[in-house]
């Protein structure tokens, strides 16, 4: 295999959006063209492959020639006739658009566990994921290892649920074993909520076998006999893969009755989510299944014990079943060597903001803060200033500049406010408003609150009413003692996970960035994000009276005369900065 | 409820709706009981988040259907087939309860002997229920020692409506389901104080306390205890006095609180009946259709004006509190009846009602513990021969009154009149959730009649097709009694074939076209069949 | 049984009760608009939020079992705080028109505003209005006043069985409606109006016709099926004004459309008020006196002509024990006949 010439397409969700398919079919086309075949005198093979990672520069194209894996970055459908034709025949690498020095960094300080196979395998072929050792960890557990072996070895490995609490996978299936009954369920939550979190997404679309063996795998050590994976029907490449996998694992007998001849039933059922955050919820998620309202609801009981249908259930997230085979492969050991503490293993984040490596990486538990954001990040877009690090996600908080060298582990972030969950990673800058930020964070799990419990229904709706007077110039000196008296309240009162986390952007915002909030109450947004705290003017000793921002401006607010300084009517200004972003003069100030 | 009282000894359900809650099976046939009697629907519906098992059999998809785990939808009037079947199925597959049969019963071998030609099979030829579904059933009810059967005028308002009842009761017997906590035969009844006023011995064949009035001795005791002669010689049925009307050996009539004209069947002759009387004399809140036939009519009290007791269909003596004072010169009617008493020359002096209880308390064991005082605290269950006694929730516990009670053979007979070309469907009639029995109150209270207060035929939706009559056109129901107009609801609740009006219409009166044709024994009309023809207008 | 500490008390439950159980079986009292004992628990208003030794967070004591030697605290300041949030939050999207509300002085939600002393709102905001009113005649369901506690939605599913109204939408527009928000069809048991711990739900006949005060409650029985329901009639000026069912009746305060809205007849003005004689066909007015005599010389006539037996008399199932007894026996004793029946065929 490696002797053999391979190109691979990036085609997880950055990859797709930046035209990835156009690109695989230019690909095609150029190799039937040119008959690369006959060129070669051996085969050439063409695949697309899940997320490779760096989708800040997709489309990325690897071609591995003799061996050797050469990276193309935002590769386009017109390169791909002069990289088929001067590298892959020709046999000559186009230097200049050969990914950069970055990109090896960004590559090589990561540690690949669950994606190592994401972004080299082709995810429509079971046969790709078995050549890379697929399913051989079912195999071995089915053979040679008890229930109880098993369970034994995930509790071992550290392995913590990966979907934000971080609860150890090992016990949850360990408790669900020890509970009889006539009927157990295993669930792999795919309802990937949090904005701008899509690693369960590029982990299904990348390499659906791998969370289908770990669901088999967790199915037989707690004894259950179906399965369910419960995925937002917002993921339809997603879906589309994962039944293709299904459709093959039941063909190879991975799935269904007496799997390899073991006697061990299983089999698994896909339920697609209407897009409800808190579906995510496992309570609610199960709800969701029966065809209730996704409603959490007060544990215990847990889940373990009475869940699905009310049977004992375990619910785990995708990238913490994707993990399963390869602790099972190589050994409980060899995954509690990455990682710090009590947090083992490693994880995947999905880096973006005002990061030059946007992406998904996977890196080592406990890996410091900087070592992402610099190392592997690249550092801060146009070299700006770094203000902060949002993790987790609406249910996360703000990390400050301050803190960089903070490590990345469940503890650690939580000490200060904020969480891994289920891995968002936004980097701001100093243009970022922290404030804005906080509320974007509230909008979200406000209008995502289920309407069960009074303190997430009206409480987050109170207090998003009050970021807004803030943010809106209508602040008062009393709020920040209210937000922070009725955020945490809100934390302490609500019932499920997102009403109790929904204060979290607001609450570490303020611990950190608390002069931020008193400049906005007084009157000002330092960031000029915030639309309706800004004035915009026009300097007269600037304007060159081009009426290029009498022309942009929508709302009749500008006036003046050519080649005359024009003035800006403070009563009829929407402040929607057009006329800022037109004047060539720099003479439309904005305060 | 006159058969049930041959066969066990009393009328009346046998257990207590509290132990609705923990049956294993709850057998319906014949009840629309989320209507009719929509809070012991709750207790069932309680019984079934428990995990209990409902069976229901009846021609119209009930709402109670959605709940229940069998449904069989048998043709109207063959019920008697449907429960022989099951009761075949049962001893056939031996779940039978033999040391019940063998302590408690007599006449099993005669009765197993008539059952023999009742299989599943011959069974759906005269029910259409499929043979699966009745063993189903049998199992289910026959294999649970924890089983009730519910019933109401759809057992008993057929002219065979004594056997009905016959074979609901050899079914509990051949399964033991009867004489211990949480089984039992369970008439569900249909009026306030029903069991009350038969308690109470407003019945031509018996004194209170079902003492028949034939019996001299009995009517001895009666005479001394009233203080006069009494007649030896059973008196005439409700249904029996119209036609006697009729017939001029009726002459005056004497009605407190009901309404024959729209209860009873077949209204044109009730009409006439009433208009050949020399005297009838109406007692009731509303001038109600047979109060504007009377030629005295006297003002009478609701339930909110006096005090009493009713006694609800599990035998329950509970109190009635008087809450307002009447309206006008209306008066309570015992005061009524003893002012006519007097002027009779028959003075009945009591002080008050809780007066009278304790005499009928005197005259029949089964209520002498229990008394007005002791009600204020709950109502109480009878028989409860003692002051101290709490009452009894279930009958039998300790065997019947009879000593053994007998297996009844019946066979099949089918209804009075069928369905024939000229009158192609059968029509039954019944109740509706929101208004009640002829709707003298429920008509008068706004709410309901804005939101039920249409008469209306129920069609099946293919028998609806073939006639072309959409859901809402106004059609016309004839039988060979009379006709009335309603609007049609075409949906699945009937069966092809069958069609359903509600009682409580004076404007579209379904008694206008049922039959009086009547049990033999109990003198019930055959409301539940008769042949009708629906046109078009 | 569970030996726990509650508020310092020493507190003996059973092993199945819950926190807020044992609670109020010892006499403290934890406040709650979810709950309801006969419906399964919520855990949604948050209120009954309690302290537990060993566990990090409050938790709602209407869902949490008692454990041996479990050490809870009730109302710490942390707790009374929580409430106090809570109820604000609450109030600050409630219309707040306690002096024209029907539930007022019957209110769950104004008792523990009064009792925690919740007199301003701190929150400026938004408040849900909804301009639509449910057409059906027997429910009114002013959602504003909702608080979203579910109690209508389980006693529809849990005890009525029909599920006619469940959540929809989220956030704060979160409300509770039929399908697609028509107008409520349903069995109009009234069930969500019994359960309903605000002025959300309540009956459309019971509509200024009199606050709470001043009540006379007359406990009774229902005068429709043969069930028997146990309920309560309240009365105003001798006029029913509404009906309700204790919890601690045997049919555990549940009621049918009849039974809880079919009380009007009473006062309707169809009602028969004074003595009628037909006279050439039309009825006059007469006194009881004039009527009664008529009837008994009518009758002792017939009785004489014809004999006792062409006499017959139709008892009532809607009468009472006692007056179909008396009836009987004047028709058996008075008059001299065994004709005498009721409609228990019909």
């Amino acid at each position: 295999m490696a002797k053999e010439t391979s190109i691979r397409v990036c085609m997880g969700p950055g990859g797709i959006a930046s035209g990835g398919e156009e690109v695989l079919r230019a690909f095609g086309r150029e190799l039937k063209k040119s008959n690369v075949k006959a060129a070669l005198k051996k085969g050439c093979s063409m695949h697309h492959v899940g997320c490779m990672g760096l989708c800040a520069r997709d489309v990325l194209v690897e071609v591995v020639l003799n061996g050797k894996t050469y990276t193309y970055q935002y590769v386009t459908p017109d390169m791909v006739s002069t990289i088929v034709s001067k590298h892959v025949v020709g046999g000559k690498p186009i230097k200049e658009w050969l990914v950069d020095d970055s990109y090896v960094n960004f590559i090589k300080k990561q540690t690949k566990v669950v994606l190592s196979d994401c972004g080299r395998i082709n995810p429509e072929s079971l046969d790709a994921y078995i050549a890379v050792g697929g399913y051989e960890a079912t195999r071995s557990v089915l053979k040679s290892k008890t229930p109880e072996d098993t369970i034994e070895i995930i509790k071992e490995s550290g392995l913590r649920g990966r979907g934000g609490a971080g609860f150890p996978t090992g016990r949850k299936w360990e408790f669900c074993r020890a509970v009889e009954s006539d009927r157990k369920y295993i669930i792999c939550n795919a309802d990937e909520g949090d904005p701008g979190a899509f690693m369960d997404r590029a982990l299904l679309e990348g390499n659906p076998h791998a969370v289908l063996e770990g669901m088999i795998i967790g199915a037989y050590a707690i004894g259950a006999d179906s399965g369910y994976v419960y995925i937002r029907a917002e993921y339809p490449l997603a879906v589309e893969r994962l039944r293709l996998a299904l459709k093959h694992a039941k063909k190879k007998k991975l799935l269904g009755r007496n799997i390899l001849g073991s006697g061990f039933n299983f089999d698994i059922k896909i339920k697609l989510g209407a897009g409800a955050f808190v579906c995510g919820e496992s309570t609610a998620l199960m709800y969701s299944i029966e065809g209730k309202r996704g409603m959490p609801r007060i544990t215990p009981p847990r889940s373990t014990e009475a869940g699905l249908w009310g049977k004992p259930t375990v619910l785990n997230n995708v990238e913490t079943l994707a993990n399963i085979p390869y602790i099972i492969r190589n050994g409980a050991n060899w995954f509690a060597s990455f990682g710090k503490g009590k947090s083992k293993g490693t994880k995947v984040f999905a880096l973006t903001g005002k990061i030059k490596n946007s992406g998904l990486i996977e890196v080592p538990m406990g890996i410091s803060l900087r070592k992402i954001v610099y190392d592997i990040g690249g550092g801060i877009e146009e070299d700006k200033k770094l203000k902060a690090v949002q993790t987790g996600g609406p249910s996360g908080g703000c990390i400050p500049a301050s803190m960089i060298d903070i490590n990345v582990d469940y503890e650690s972030l939580a000490k200060v406010g904020s969480i891994v969950g289920s891995g968002g990673m936004i980097v701001l800058d100093e243009d970022d408003c922290m404030v804005n930020v906080a509320k974007y964070f509230l909008q979200f799990t406000q209008s995502e609150s289920c309407g069960k419990c009074v303190p997430c229904r009206v409480g987050t709706k109170r207090l998003l009413e009050i970021m807004e007077r803030i943010t809106s110039g209508r602040g008062k000196t009393s709020d920040l003692a209210l937000l922070e008296k009725l955020g945490n309240d809100v934390k302490s009162a609500s019932l499920c996970g997102l009403g109790q986390a929904a204060p979290n952007p607001i609450l570490s915002t303020i611990k950190y960035f608390r002069e931020e909030y008193e400049v906005h109450i007084a009157g000002r947004c330092p960031s000029k994000v915030c639309k309706e705290l800004l004035t915009y003017s026009i300097i007269e000793e600037l304007c060159k009276g081009c009426c290029a921002c009498l022309r942009a401006c929508s709302s009749g607010a500008i006036t003046g005369e050519k080649k005359k300084p024009h003035r800006i009517d403070q009563s009829l200004c929407v402040k929607c900065g057009a006329c800022f972003e037109v004047c060539k003069f720099k003479s439309v100030d904005r305060e | 409820m006159a058969s049930l009282a041959t066969i066990f000894g009393s009328g009346a359900m046998t257990n207590s709706i509290r132990e609705i809650e923990g049956m294993d099976v709850i057998f319906i046939i014949g009840s629309n009981t989320k209507e009719t009697h929509p809070v012991i629907a709750n207790k069932m519906l309680k019984a079934l988040r428990r995990g209990a098992k409902m069976i229901i059999a009846d021609p119209r998809r009930v709402p109670l259907v959605k709940a229940a785990d069998l449904h069989l939808r048998l043709r109207p009037g063959t019920d008697v087939a449907l429960l022989n079947s099951i009761a075949h199925v049962i001893i056939k597959e031996g779940i039978h309860d033999a040391e019940f049969i063998a302590d408690r019963t007599e006449g099993f071998e005669k009765w197993k002997k008539s059952l023999t030609r009742f299989t599943p099979q011959y069974a759906e030829k005269i029910t259409g229920v499929p043979p699966k579904d009745i063993i189903r059933a049998a199992r289910l009810y026959g294999g649970s020692r924890r089983a009730g059967i519910f019933y109401t005028m759809g057992i008993t308002q057929h002219t065979h409506g004594t056997d009905n009842v016959n074979t609901v009761a050899n079914l509990a017997m051949v399964s033991g389901n009867i004489g211990r906590e949480y089984t039992g035969v369970s008439p569900l009844r249909g009026q306030n104080n029903v069991q009350g006023a038969c308690d109470a011995g407003a019945l031509p064949n018996v004194y209170p306390g079902y003492q028949m009035v034939s019996f001299p001795l009995v009517k001895k005791k009666f005479e001394e205890a009233w203080g006069t002669s009494l007649s030896g010689k059973e008196g005439l049925k409700a249904t029996e006095m119209m036609p006697a009307a009729i017939k001029g050996k009726l002459k005056a009539l004497y009605i407190m609180g009901e309404n024959p004209v729209l209860s009873d069947p077949n209204m044109n002759h009730t009409v006439k009946a009433l208009e050949s009387l020399d005297l009838l004399v109406v007692q009731d809140i509303f001038l109600t259709e047979t109060a504007k036939l009377a030629d005295v009519v006297l003002p009478a009290t609701c339930f909110a004006e006096k005090s009493g007791t009713f006694i609800n269909t599990e035998r329950k003596v509970q109190l009635v509190r008087k809450a307002v004072v009447p309206p006008g010169d209306a008066r309570e009617d015992k005061w009524i009846i003893s002012e006519l008493s007097k002027r009779m020359g028959y003075p009945m002096d009591y002080e008050s009602s809780s007066e009278i209880f304790k005499e009928l308390g005197e005259l029949w064991p089964a209520l002498a513990g229990i008394t007005h005082e002791r009600l204020r605290k709950r109502g109480i269950q009878w028989p409860c021969p003692t002051k101290d006694h709490p009452g009894t929730e279930y009958l039998y516990r300790a065997g019947f009154p009879r000593g053994k009670s007998s297996f009844t053979p019946v066979q099949y007979k089918p209804s009075a009149e069928l369905a024939d070309k000229k009158y192609p469907f059968v029509l039954t009639t019944g109740r509706n959730l929101f208004q009640y029995h002829t709707g003298s109150m429920t008509r008068r209270v706004e709410p309901i009649e804005v939101h039920a207060g249409e008469p209306y035929v129920e069609i099946n939706t293919n028998d609806a097709d073939k006639i072309d009559i959409a859901n809402g056109d106004m059609v016309s129901i004839l039988s060979r009694r009379g006709r009335i107009d309603a609007k049609a609801r075409v949906s699945e609740i009937v069966p092809a074939g069958m069609v359903f009006v509600p009682m409580h219409y004076h404007e579209a009166a379904a008694n206008l076209l049922t039959n009086d044709a009547l049990d033999a024994h109990a003198k019930t009309p055959e409301f539940k069949v008769c042949a009708v023809r629906i046109k078009k207008k | 049984m569970i030996n726990l500490t509650i508020d310092g008390k020493n507190v003996i439950a059973g092993k199945d009760m819950t926190v807020l159980d044992a609670a109020r079986r010892a006499g403290i009292s934890i406040p709650t608009l979810c709950h309801h004992p006969k419906l399964t628990s919520f855990g949604g208003c948050r209120l009954c939020l309690v302290e537990i030794e060993g566990i990090p967070r409050p938790v709602t004591s209407c869902t949490t079992l008692v454990g041996e030697n479990m050490v809870v605290k009730t109302s710490t300041p942390h707790i009374v705080e929580l409430r106090k949030t809570i109820l604000e939050l609450l109030l600050s999207d409630h219309p707040n028109d306690c002096m024209v509300c029907e539930k007022a002085g019957d209110c769950t939600l104004q008792d523990l505003a009064y009792y925690y002393g919740i007199s301003e709102n701190p929150y400026e905001g938004e408040r849900r209005t909804y301009e639509t009113r449910d057409g059906n005649p027997f429910i009114e369901r002013d959602m504003e006043k909702c608080i979203l506690c579910s109690r209508c939605v389980k006693v529809c599913d849990e005890v009525q069985g029909v599920g006619a109204i469940d959540f929809a939408y989220r956030g704060f527009q979160s409300k509770i409606c039929p399908p697609f928000e028509r107008d409520l069809d349903c069995e109009f048991c009234g069930q969500c109006v019994a359960v309903c711990p605000t002025g959300a739900l309540t009956g459309k006949l019971w509509a200024h016709k009199g606050r709470q005060k001043n009540v006379n409650k007359v406990d009774t029985v229902c005068t429709y099926c043969g069930t028997g329901c146990n309920l309560t009639l309240h009365v105003k000026n001798n006029d029913i004004i509404r009906v309700d069912s204790a919890m601690s009746t045997w049919n555990e305060g549940w009621l049918c459309a009849k039974g809880r809205f079919g009380y009007s007849f009473v006062s309707s003005p169809d009602r028969l008020k004074t003595p009628l004689i037909k006279k050439r066909g039309k009825f006059k007015e007469v006194s009881w006196d004039e009527a009664l005599d008529f009837t008994a010389s009518k009758l002792k006539n017939i009785i004489k002509k014809h004999g006792a037996d062409s006499v017959g008399g139709l008892s009532s199932a809607r009468c009472t024990t006692e007056e179909n007894y008396l009836f009987q026996k004047f028709i058996r004793a008075a008059v001299g006949t065994n004709n005498v029946d009721h409609c228990a065929r019909l």
